[in-house]
């Protein structure tokens, strides 16, 4: 089976465009460019030169030594949080701003939760000196003020989005309503593998540099250039899909993907999308969405902002759906006492997306020949508050 | 073959006058009478809204409107069911206007098989792009003599418009700027330069023009270069307004 994009835009059963006809003439010209203008030398060079002097690319494959003795199991991070920003959101950032140049574009949108996105966006157009707007949900201006603060330096206007839920689904909506006002002069640039087609296998190529680096650098530690194992946490998906890109069709590799269960699958208050979720139609993509049986979007739960969206990206879903991938969800707790293991352990504190996906080693056993390897998104910085709150620090 | 009553009310030698509402809104049980409202008031079509929790075309009247209409328990069969019988009472054409997820949850094939037995002549997604309809839905919407009718804006390529012609039937829906919905007090030079460039293309099928609609002077210049014209966000706020009873007080000020 194949698990990248087909000429469709289709993973699968899911993918494909499904946006008003407002939108055809945007994603059109982006779908007709994508390939040809990435593809360029020349775009090329400026991408690897900015991912390597700005963002600090290639980020480290760090051997946890630690960890690894206390799981018997060999265990690499994927060290994402140590680029520029604090998270992988900028390497997708960077490639949509050159991209959104060559395009002729002069006014950048972009949609946030916990405000990653919206500041990875918020700095490459400082760096381009390109307008930006960034929409994020009023209830998330609220919950995430550093990182709203962050953008503002930047430069960035921060747009509150008002309607429905006031969350990242709402912000989305919202930043979609403005490219339908902005035709011409506005490129959105999404934050995850979600979207109407090209948007996840464009999102996707721009974090496959993850695995592209780990191919290299596994073959220097370990000999062979793939692991047993990959795991990420997944709220669209844009960390996930960057860390299995090239292991996709690699069958000797397999791919764990950790959900956010919230307060618990049943509680009502989660956003496991694997577990809860049913194929149907959010934000110009057909995929796996949290819903009332009537077919209304309902607003999904977790104590981490950024993996609080009621989908997935169109791969995860068909991963999925095909088996190739297995599907884990973690609630809150879990995932906050992973941060404190994790800093503790290995004096790296994760964001508490990043933090989901190491309750893969408490549900999972793995063997002690077994090379497995996390992706550490983020940095916890952001989340400082909800720790303290949380551990009463 | 019954005749659909899009082409014959097209057929009339008259502009017509569409009126959209979210139904649901502002009570729950307003549909019916707003339906008979606007036909006693001489409104020649009407596009009922099926709310959805994320309309990502709309603007804010929709939106909100949209949302009432689900917090006071609008769901597709609730729909439905009020409008069993309507035709009954109600002979001018109804087309239903929805986000396509909803449709989907409640099985497009059934969807079409209520729709057929209700009366209802067409349907307006605006999420459902015509390519994707065209390969997967079309048959089924034939089969149950539905039509389904799609959107052009200001910067639709010609090519794609002689497409959307091509395969259209009852109506293009001409959105009339780049925009999302919501009403506007007046047009631009851009918005009738629009309008005339669409009218020289002879497009074989009609073409109504709807979003920004909102008085007289808006109307008559969408209606000054096709068959017609559709009004949504002006209309819903006068409702929130004056309610169900004054209908006939709005749809005079429009034709004034
Ligand atoms: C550190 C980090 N990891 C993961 C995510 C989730 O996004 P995605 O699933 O697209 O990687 C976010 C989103 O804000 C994030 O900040």
């Amino acid at each position: 089976m194949n698990y990248n994009v087909d000429e469709k835009g289709y993973y699968g059963d899911f993918g494909g465009a499904f946006i008003p006809e407002m939108l055809y003439p945007n994603v059109a010209e982006l779908r007709e460019n994508y390939l040809k203008i990435t593809a360029e030398p020349e775009f090329q060079k400026e991408f690897d030169d900015l991912l390597k002097n700005y963002v600090g690319r290639p980020t480290p494959l760090y051997f946890a030594k630690r960890l690894s003795e206390k799981y018997n199991t060999k265990i690499y991070l994927k060290r994402e949080d140590l680029c520029h920003t604090g998270a992988h959101k900028v390497n997708n950032t960077i490639g949509q701003i050159l991209l959104a140049k060559r395009l002729g574009k002069t006014r950048i949108i972009a949609e946030t939760g916990a405000g990653q996105h919206g500041v990875a966006t918020a700095t490459v157009c400082a760096l381009m000196g390109i307008e930006c707007i960034v929409y994020m949900g009023e209830l998330d201006i609220k919950r995430q003020a550093p990182n709203v603060a962050r953008m503002k330096m930047l430069g960035a206007e921060v747009r509150p989005a008002l309607s429905g839920s006031k969350t990242l689904k709402d912000a989305t909506n919202e930043a979609i309503r403005d490219w339908i006002n902005n035709p011409v002069d506005t490129h959105y640039i999404i934050g995850s593998v979600v979207g109407p087609h090209p948007y996840p296998d464009m999102v996707a190529r721009f974090q496959s540099v993850i695995s592209e680096e780990i191919k290299i650098q596994l073959q220097q530690l370990e000999g062979r250039d793939y692991p047993d194992h990959v795991i990420a946490c997944v709220g669209g998906g844009s960390n996930a899909a960057g860390l299995y890109y090239h292991y996709l069709n690699d069958t000797r590799v397999n791919i764990i993907a950790v959900e956010a269960a919230g307060k618990g699958i049943d509680s009502g208050a989660s956003a496991a999308t694997s577990v809860l979720g049913k194929e149907g139609v959010i934000h110009g993509s057909k995929t796996l969405l949290m819903q009332t049986p009537d077919g209304q979007i309902t607003e999904p739960y977790s104590i981490s902002a950024g993996l609080d969206y009621p989908g997935v990206g169109p791969m995860h879903a068909h991963l999925f759906r095909s088996g190739r991938a297995e599907f884990i969800s973690v609630p809150d707790q879990e995932a906050m006492d992973w941060g404190l293991t994790l800093s503790q352990m290995e004096g790296i504190i994760p964001a508490i997306e990043t933090a989901h996906a190491f309750a893969a080693l408490d549900v999972r056993k793995f063997e002690p020949d077994e090379v497995v390897v996390f992706n550490c998104s983020g940095r916890g910085d952001k989340d400082l508050d909800t720790y303290i709150d949380y551990f009463k620090l | 073959m019954k005749q659909n009553r899009i082409d014959l009310k097209f057929q009339e030698d008259k502009k017509l006058l569409s009126i959209y509402f979210s139904a649901g809104f502002p009570n729950l049980e307003d549909t019916v009478p707003i339906l008979k409202n606007l036909q006693a008031a001489g409104v020649d079509m009407v596009e009922i809204g099926l709310p959805f929790s994320d309309p990502l075309a709309d603007g804010p009247t929709i939106q909100e409107s949209s949302t009432q209409a689900l917090r006071n328990g609008m769901t597709t069969e609730k729909l439905f069911t009020q409008l069993e019988g309507i035709r009954d009472h109600i002979d001018i054409p109804l087309v239903l206007m929805g986000y396509f997820n909803p449709m989907m949850q409640y099985g497009i094939e059934k969807f079409c098989k209520r729709c057929e037995a209700i009366g209802i002549d067409g349907l307006i997604i605006p999420d459902l792009p015509v390519d994707v309809y065209n390969e997967e839905y079309k048959s089924m919407f034939d089969q149950h003599g539905l039509y389904n009718m799609f959107l052009i804006t200001p910067q639709t390529p010609d090519a794609r418009i002689r497409y959307i012609d091509e395969v259209s039937n009852g109506f293009i829906y001409m959105v009339s700027s780049a925009a999302v919905t919501g009403a506007k007090t007046t047009f631009g030079a851009t918005q009738t330069d629009y309008f005339q460039r669409i009218a020289h293309m002879d497009l074989k099928t009609p073409t109504v023009v709807g979003f920004g609609i909102s008085n007289t002077e808006t109307y008559t210049a969408a209606i000054s270069h096709s068959k017609g014209a559709i009004i949504g966000s002006a209309f819903i706020k006068f409702l929130e307004e004056k309610g169900v009873d004054q209908i006939k007080d709005f749809v005079t000020g429009i034709r004034a």
